[in-house]
């Protein structure tokens, strides 16, 4: 009886659970019960969403639209006519920008028409040599953080050049530079209006949730749908997707700025645009800054995926290779695109932490000496580019453009590395491919598709009252409830069954490699740079090495996704662990306590909290790349988005499925969020 | 420097409030307005509505040097935001050179912050990302100033708080004091007529406290400002004020000179307060010092009325004959015997009191 009252959570857990099996034994399977799955009821949503945006799009206010070609005023839906503008202007600056890096005549083209072009054949933008470009990443690298990134800016795009995936760099790199500073703004912007308006934030914010629990594919149908396919189509899927982290990040930073600062603002005769942008924005700098440099990652992290709606580039290359099993290939372009991403990571990290030396007294030359550089780099790259005309005279001009695929390549060799591999341990392999499915998966599989939907609700409501507060346990009954009405129940349970078991091991991996690592300090910041390093890249790379090794298997997209969700959960870990004040460590050597004591008894309850974060972020990105490993071939909701995509009536069931994996994001969210506020109110670290 | 109240009222006053309430929470006006003015903070707090300034009316002259003190929660703070309307007080007058507060506009409410008024903070409010010279020309730039002419008075500035030669540090490369320095520095850049510190040196160790209060009273003794001061510091507020306001749940409790307070402590909160306080150190020879009595024989000492009893102690104990005591054109107006110094020194209260 003591126990009981002692240990309240656990009696009622126990209960729970108890009620949890009743419920799995007594509910008999048949699709007329409802205990056992709910009706569809939510089944006409999809279509329903499907025809009003086609009614937005089609029928919605008509207006008169002068057409230039049969000389009559035509009438046209004012929407679509709203997305085509919006389209044809990003096709315009993404074009601009990939011909200042590449050549062409698209945007003159534009200004004038095609006959202008076939009369005059001197209207043709030249491209800028790679050596100039080269020159320019390794002056802007110095001018940023020294000699370091100068380098490693060198070496990232020497390696592009040298290995011939020049041109689709240069796309990859015009879409980001278009769609990272139009999140920028809009992030900004929304921050801002969030910051300055009560409601806008409470507006918001469920939005931003759903919108960064949203798996990327489901972003990319709606899109189709309003913008078409192509280059400008991802960008502005890029953009919807990368622009959340930068409002979440500015409307973070505004709120920290510290009363008094503001106070100083207004006593100093602020108005309200002065305060605004000469007090918060400059004092939240290093938030908003880290919210640019999230928008960057975002969007190279898109670039693969935004390649299914003609995103040309690194990605869309990177996808044929692998649809073609040519592995090799993909690693060189993987390396690309993560060379891309470090670079830029690396460069808009090192820009934030700038500060301006506002007083230095500098010569003309001083102030002007990079402007002066970077001309002669460029004078330097069309020297060399005429030179290289006479001397390749017959083939290609290796120092103007390299040609696609004709540079030095490492292909054959990973391929057969990959050969190699597969010959030398196919038997081991193949073992412990069969054994994790047939003796793991797939009995895991079926107990999840087993579990009727009362006893789902039951356990995962009861878990969210005992944890979270009956609040949130009606949360998670309302999302449940969303995924239980729609279609895709039995999908969600594989797609549940994928994530919770990527989590698991995730979690066990990396609270033990955090604990070990958080013993020492040097191991510690060695373990948090290889998280960093791993968190640069792309999701969709991670695919790569495990098809590489396990062939298109569900084992391929559990693996990736361990890799990819131990990285939270390793960092946050050391993260809590190390930053358990020393006076508590110091308190424990004095009370004698030994190393494994002081790990259970003082370490882990404080970082508890902080390890709980880390879980929840395990789970978002379990999530987000479970569904991803739809590409290679699972049964899950992510299948479904997949076809979705390819589907002229794929809107609505686009996003119900993203609906669907955002809500079951969610509701884990709840919990583990309000839990660990809870545990640190409780500790009093907030 | 002790001014009797009579003469203090045919001063200008700068700042005047007038039954200034300011009460936190929804609805707090319309509560206010049925209660008719009579404000009871546990009542209040049961209805959701938390007292922070209850009814306090105040003048503040032209070049006096007002200490609001308090402990935390006392209100001390709100008022002083209420003055300099940070805040919207909840209902009452507050007159600032002879404009009615709460009845500007936004842009006229500028206009005032931009010429008339400075304040300095406890957690110095310094913008990070610009330097000291940045920092205190800003308020200059606000206004419209030219860069040239904004950098060159600050760098007065930066001379007059002592601080040539970190002009372009930052405030993170400054130590607590000097980070203090750029806030008085920035207040006092659009050369203000009012002058609010908001307890500008709890944030500080004690003995840069110590330094710090010195430089106030030599910046105070040249520019003459009208302040206002915010402290929880009660011997704080003795070595700098003119007079003290002692604030507590909200309500003024008493107001006086310096030297009233420690002497007649208005109730038994401020008398705490009091307790403590080496008088001497407090006291000024005039509000010991004796009627002139034409029989007695005096010593040749001659001391002034306005100094500390604590500075002349010394040198009234080494005469053995009682001294006579003068006002600034060197006429008699009392005189000091050394026994009253040592019952100042030693004595218990009641005997100190007695003396008035």
């Amino acid at each position: 009886m003591d126990y009981l009252t002692k240990h309240p959570k656990t009696v009622q857990f126990i209960i729970l659970l108890a009620v949890f099996f009743a419920l799995c034994f007594a509910v008999s399977p048949s699709e007329s019960n409802i205990l056992w799955r709910l009706p569809p009821l939510l089944k006409q949503l999809p279509y329903i969403v499907n025809d009003s945006v086609r009614y937005l799009m089609f029928d919605w206010m008509p207006i008169q639209v002068y057409d230039a070609l049969i000389d009559d005023y035509e009438e046209k839906p004012l929407f679509r006519e709203m997305t085509r503008t919006v389209s044809s202007a990003f096709l315009l600056v993404i074009n601009f920008i990939r011909e200042i890096f590449l050549g062409g005549n698209k945007t003159i083209v534009a200004f004038t028409s095609w006959d202008f072009i076939n009369e005059n054949p001197w209207a043709r933008w030249p491209a800028l040599p790679w050596t100039v470009i080269v020159g320019w990443a390794i002056l802007l690298g110095y001018k940023l953080h020294g000699k370091g990134l100068a380098v490693l800016a060198g070496v990232c795009t020497l390696y592009l050049a040298v290995f011939g995936q020049w041109k689709p760099s240069m796309e990859t790199l015009s879409f980001v530079l278009i769609a990272a500073p139009v999140s920028v703004l809009l992030g900004l912007v929304l921050g801002i209006w969030a910051f300055k308006r009560k409601y806008a934030e409470t507006l918001l914010n469920p939005l931003l949730n759903v919108a960064q629990t949203m798996p990327h594919y489901s972003y990319l149908v709606p899109v189709i749908v309003l913008f078409g396919v192509g280059d400008h189509a991802a960008a502005i899927a890029t953009i919807v997707f990368a622009t959340p982290p930068m409002v979440r990040l500015t409307l973070l930073g505004l709120q920290k700025v510290p009363a008094d600062v503001v106070d100083a603002g207004m006593m100093s005769g602020c108005t309200a645009f002065q305060l605004m942008f000469r007090v918060l924005i400059p004092t939240a700098r290093r938030d908003i800054l880290i919210g640019v440099n999230q928008v960057v990652m975002q969007c190279l992290a898109m670039t693969v995926i935004a390649s299914f709606i003609g995103a040309q580039g690194l990605g869309s290359n990177l996808m044929i290779a692998l649809n073609s099993l040519r592995v090799g290939t993909g690693i060189e372009i993987g390396v690309c695109i993560v060379l891309i991403a470090v670079a830029l990571d690396k460069m808009s990290l090192a820009w934030a932490n700038k500060q301006t030396d506002y007083f230095a007294d500098l010569s003309f030359f001083q102030r002007h000496k990079f402007a002066l550089f970077a001309a002669i780099v460029f004078v330097v790259g069309v020297i060399l580019a005429y030179i290289g005309a006479l001397v390749f005279r017959d083939g290609f001009n290796y120092l103007y453009i390299v040609p696609h695929n004709k540079g030095v390549t490492t292909a054959p060799f990973w391929q057969a590395t990959v050969d190699w591999i597969w010959d030398t341990f196919f038997y081991m392999l193949r073992t412990f491919n069969e054994f994790l499915i047939t003796s793991v998966l797939v009995p895991m599989k079926n107990m999840y598709l087993a579990m009727p939907v009362a006893a789902t609700f039951v356990l995962m409501m009861g878990i969210g009252y005992i944890l979270a507060g009956i609040r949130q346990a009606l949360i998670i009954g309302a999302f449940l409830l969303f995924i239980a009405l729609s279609e895709y129940w039995d999908r969600a349970l594989i797609t549940a069954y994928i994530a919770s078991f990527a989590v698991i091991v995730s979690a066990v991996f990396g609270i033990t490699l955090g604990s070990i690592c958080a013993q020492n300090a040097t191991a510690s910041k060695v373990i948090l740079l290889i998280c960093d390093f791993f968190q640069t890249f792309p999701s969709f790379i991670y695919l790569i090495p495990v098809i590489m090794l396990f062939g298109i298997t569900d084992t391929s997209v559990i693996i990736a996704t361990i890799v990819y969700a131990t990285i939270p959960a390793t960092r946050y870990t050391v993260e809590g662990l190390r930053s358990v004040p020393q006076v508590l460590h110091d308190a424990g050597s004095m009370l004698g306590v030994s190393r494994l004591q002081r790990w259970v008894s003082i370490e882990v309850p404080l970082a508890f909290p902080h390890i709980m974060l880390g879980i929840n972020q395990t789970v978002i990105f379990a999530l987000f790349m479970v569904i991803i490993g739809a590409f290679i071939g699972t049964t899950d909701l992510g299948q479904l988005i997949l076809k979705a995509i390819s589907d002229p009536q794929g809107t609505g069931i686009g996003l119900t499925l993203g609906l669907c994996v955002a809500f079951i994001g969610l509701a884990v969210d709840q919990i583990i969020r309000t839990w660990a506020n809870e545990r640190k109110k409780a500790l009093g670290l907030d | 420097m002790t001014v009797n109240v009579q003469q203090e009222d045919t001063r200008r006053a700068v700042i005047r409030c007038e039954s200034v309430y300011k009460i936190f929470g929804s609805n707090a006006a319309s509560v206010l307005e049925s209660s008719n003015g009579v404000v009871d903070s546990k009542k209040f707090l049961e209805a959701g509505l938390i007292v922070g300034v209850n009814n306090v009316s105040l003048e503040v002259y032209q070049g006096e040097l007002l200490v609001i003190m308090g402990l935390s929660g006392s209100g001390k703070s709100t008022l002083l935001r209420c003055i300099s309307r940070l805040t919207d007080a909840t209902a009452g007058k507050i007159i600032v050179d002879g404009q009615d507060l709460l009845a500007l506009n936004h842009k006229q409410l500028i206009e005032l912050r931009r010429n008339k008024m400075g304040m300095v903070f406890q957690s110095f409010g310094l913008l990070p990302h610009k330097t000291v010279l940045e920092n205190i020309a800003f308020p200059l730039q606000v206004k419209g100033s030219s860069t040239r002419d904004s950098i060159s008075r600050a760098m007065e500035m930066v001379k007059l708080v002592g601080l040539d030669g970190r002009e372009n540090y930052f405030p993170r490369e400054l130590s607590g004091g000097q980070q203090q320095r750029v806030g008085i520095a920035r207040s006092l850049a659009v050369e203000p007529d009012i002058w609010f510190l908001d307890e500008p040196f709890s944030a500080l160790d004690p003995l840069i406290r110590k330094e710090m209060q010195d430089e106030f009273l030599r910046l105070q003794a040249v520019l003459g400002k009208t302040i206002l001061f915010v402290t929880h510091d009660f011997d704080e507020a003795l070595r700098l004020a003119d007079r003290i306001a002692i604030m507590k749940d909200g309500v003024v409790e008493q107001l006086d000179t310096p030297a009233n307070i420690v002497l007649h402590p208005a109730t038994e909160y401020v008398r705490k307060f009091t307790e403590d306080v080496p008088r001497e150190k407090v006291l000024r020879v005039e509000s010991v010092m004796d009627a002139p009595d034409p029989d007695e024989v005096l010593g040749d000492l001659r001391i002034p009325m306005d100094a500390l009893v604590d500075s002349v102690a010394e040198q009234i104990l080494g005469e053995e004959k009682p001294v006579a005591v003068v006002d600034s054109n060197g006429n008699m107006v009392g005189t000091l015997h050394s026994s009253h110094v040592i019952k100042v020194l030693f004595g218990g209260r009641s005997e100190a009191t007695d003396q008035q």
